[in-house]
């Protein structure tokens, strides 16, 4: 931290040198969020109150841009952290930190300290954050991004992965290390650059370096490999707005705690087709994923210091009751999956779509586990188990279909439905520890939108959901009312009318109001949590029940 | 003494830091333009942020992802708008996803079925949207024909659309 902090500031003199010699000095922005949650007790939805009584999770991120120039850093406070956060993130400090020089002339782009980056589609090597979730595996090292000529792309990294906080950044244990090239055909070969047809393959290699040793099975004494490497191929295609890919990822040798430390290779294998038809506009995706955890710790478990990432099948609800008691991840170790979709749009003016049009979409997902031989004796220690083909295996692990439709029905009025049917293996995806098994749910869902005087607008969710399994039917109420541009206030009520302990028949009622300006918000709410998964774009985290205060501030400048 | 020397050395830090972030500021009395990051449209063109222009006609910048009910909201209304709002100031929207591999593949289909015709760029990876210090969808940015930053907005009620409309007047003025 001392030897960044030297640099840092070295960067900013040198930069102010630069400054005085050109006409313009830099620029600064940047971003400030807070989120504070006081905590009272509640038995009978299972809140606990921590030592602290309350948690506060804060972060500032301030760029400073001048030409060619760039550094950043993010100040983090966790005093305590919020509930449902890793609790050992903890204190304040810096962590998050980077210099940057990128010269497009050149085509030279070079960043040291702290970056994200993504290869690809991510199968291999992505490195993000999802910092409502404490999801964070920043790298810490050099970026080497070239443009060597028009149409190649090439990407280095070197570095180690953010593991955790404490008053100041933690790295996990493995070095990751890895190239990425991208080939756009058209921009590379002359003639071909605004041809409807466009090709982009790609390549990239990732390689893990740890400590090894010895790990013993029975009456083996196997060796844990100290080096552990991965590639994958991916094409993509346009065809004017139609667009393909297939992306083929490997890696080898990697026991770890994930897959029960044997030796098999992993292999994922992705295609999928997009495209339109009239009104009629579809997507179709095949995935299969077989042993492919991949981590900088071979250790490490659930969502410390991943690699890679590897997206889940299913569709990104929106609704409470379809995104947050059963949401799908995938299952790394081995699943076999598949989506389609479909959006129609009545036209405008014609006799079914009305005067503004009407939107519809279907969604298909499913996942199985794999089709597999379990192997014995000496191979089965060693390998685990054999994939017998691409297909799918016996075990369901989910099945989403959802069907939604929007319409406008006037300039004030407009309303949406959706139906969702869901098979969801709770063995697969341990979302819950109250049922064991597949949870078979129906969920419906009325939004109505009214326009009550000139920018004053009240929103309604109506959401049941009927099950007979895990914790019975709940009804979600949300009604939100809005005085654009600076004002808000909305309230929701989660139900769990049909638990069969009627005792938890509880509701959840929790009210928020708040004053945005421009780009600064500030929102007070007060009430009860649900204990449950919270998800920020498709990435979720078991939270547990609280009731109390919370308070949210975010701006950037 | 060896608490001294530390003690020393964490106020020289802090100095150091709040040296720093004062510098910083000092410089910040000029507009932002939008950063450089390269993005791909739906064609599958590398297009590079940094050059995005509009013939000296405002350009308004929206972050948002297909699971993001106000942003889709607060786009199906722009659309609504977006011919009117082009005969009297020229503005150019870009609608910017920032939707993971987990649902990018899904911008393309959504965008289609809805009938936008904005530019649209994929960000799955979060460069732009780190580099623009969003935190959250829907984020808006109003910038002149010059190319500085003059308005933003996060968050999207039904009526903001009026708020943005006068901004664009106020530049076409």
């Amino acid at each position: 931290m001392k030897h960044f902090i030297t640099f840092f500031t070295l960067g900013i003199l040198v930069s102010g040198v630069v400054k005085s010699q050109e006409t313009s000095p830099g620029v600064v922005s940047g971003n400030i969020s807070m989120l504070f949650q006081s905590y009272e007790e509640d038995s009978l939805i299972g809140a606990v109150v921590p030592p602290s009584k309350s948690g506060l999770n804060a972060y500032s991120n301030i760029i400073y841009t001048q030409g060619n120039f760039s550094a950043g850093l993010r100040y983090e406070s966790y005093l305590n952290s919020v509930l449902g956060f890793p609790g050992r993130f903890k204190g304040s400090g810096i962590g998050y930190r980077y210099a940057r020089w990128s010269d497009k002339e050149v085509g030279v782009d070079v960043t040291v300290g702290n970056f994200y980056e993504t290869f690809g589609a991510g199968y291999l090597f992505r490195s993000y954050e999802a910092r409502d979730l404490g999801l964070d595996n920043a790298m810490d090292g050099v970026r080497l991004l070239l443009q060597p000529i028009d149409g190649v792309s090439v990407k280095m990294i070197y570095g180690k992965q953010r593991l955790d906080f404490d008053s100041e950044l933690i790295n996990g244990d493995g070095i990751v290390r890895g190239i990425n090239a991208e080939v756009n055909l058209n921009d590379l070969i002359p003639g071909l650059e605004d041809a409807k047809l466009r090709i982009t393959p790609s390549y990239s290699f990732v390689s893990r370096f740890q400590e090894g040793g010895n790990i013993v099975k029975d009456t083996l004494i196997l060796e844990l490999p100290k080096n552990v490497a991965g590639w994958e191929y991916g094409t993509t295609v346009h065809y004017g707005m139609w667009k393909g890919g297939i992306h083929l990822t490997k890696k080898i040798n990697d026991p770890s705690a994930d897959n029960g430390y044997i030796y098999k290779d992993g292999e994922a294998l992705m295609g999928y087709l997009t495209g339109n038809i009239k009104d009629f506009s579809f997507l179709l995706q095949r995935s299969i994923t077989d042993n492919m955890s991949f981590r900088s710790d071979r250790d490490l478990l659930l969502f410390d210091a991943p690699i890679n990432n590897i997206p889940s099948i299913t569709k990104n609800h929106t609704y409470n009751l379809a995104a947050t008691l059963y949401p799908y991840a995938t299952v790394i170790n081995g699943e076999s999956s598949f989506r389609g979709e479909l959006y129609y749009k009545l036209k405008r003016g014609s006799r079914l779509g009305g005067k503004y049009g009407t939107k519809m979409n279907l969604v298909f997902s499913t996942s199985y586990s794999l089709d597999t031989t379990s192997l014995s004796g000496v191979e089965g220690l060693v390998n685990g188990y054999q994939r017998n083909s691409w297909g799918f295996g016996d075990s369901l692990n989910v099945q989403d279909i959802s069907f939604e439709i929007e319409r406008k029905f006037s300039k004030n009025f407009k309303a949406k439905a959706m139906y969702m049917n869901l098979q969801f293996n709770t063995l697969a995806t341990p979302v819950t520890t109250d049922f064991k098994g597949i949870v078979f749910a129906d969920i419906f869902v009325l939004e109505t939108q009214i326009k009550t005087a000139k920018r004053q607008s009240l929103r309604t969710e109506l959401q049941v959901l009927f099950t007979e399994q895990d914790k019975g039917d709940w009804a979600t109420i949300v009604a939100e009312y809005t005085w654009s541009p600076h004002w808000f206030a909305s309230i929701i009520d989660q139900y769990n009318f049909g638990n069969a302990d009627e005792s938890k028949r509880v509701h959840y009622l929790y009210g928020s109001a708040g004053y945005i300006n421009g780009p600064h918000r500030l929102s007070i709410g007060y009430g009860k949590r649900r204990e449950g998964i919270f998800c920020v774009g498709g990435v979720c985290r078991a939270v547990p029940a609280s009731s109390g205060l919370e308070v949210t501030f975010t701006s950037s400048f | 003494m060896h608490i001294y020397l530390h003690k020393t050395y964490c106020a020289a830090k802090n100095l150091l830091i709040a040296g720093v972030l004062l510098s910083l500021m000092m410089g910040n009395a000029y507009a932002q333009s939008i950063p450089s990051v390269k993005l791909k449209d739906l064609a599958g063109s590398t297009i590079d942020t940094g050059t995005l222009e509009n013939d000296g006609k405002p350009i308004v910048i929206c972050f948002w992802a297909t699971w993001c009910s106000p942003c889709k909201r607060e786009l199906n209304n722009y659309m609504d708008y977006y011919g009117d709002w082009q005969d009297e100031t020229g503005v150019r929207i870009v609608a910017i996803s920032i939707d993971d591999s987990r649902s990018t593949n899904r911008v393309s289909p959504y965008v289609m079925s809805s009938g936008w015709e904005f530019d649209i760029l994929l960000d799955p990876a979060g460069d732009f949207k780190r580099a623009m210090n969003v935190m959250n969808v829907p984020h808006t940015f109003l910038y002149n024909g010059a190319g500085e930053l003059v308005w933003s907005h996060n968050n999207y009620a039904e009526g903001d659309e009026e708020e943005l409309y006068e901004e664009l007047l106020k530049l076409a003025n």
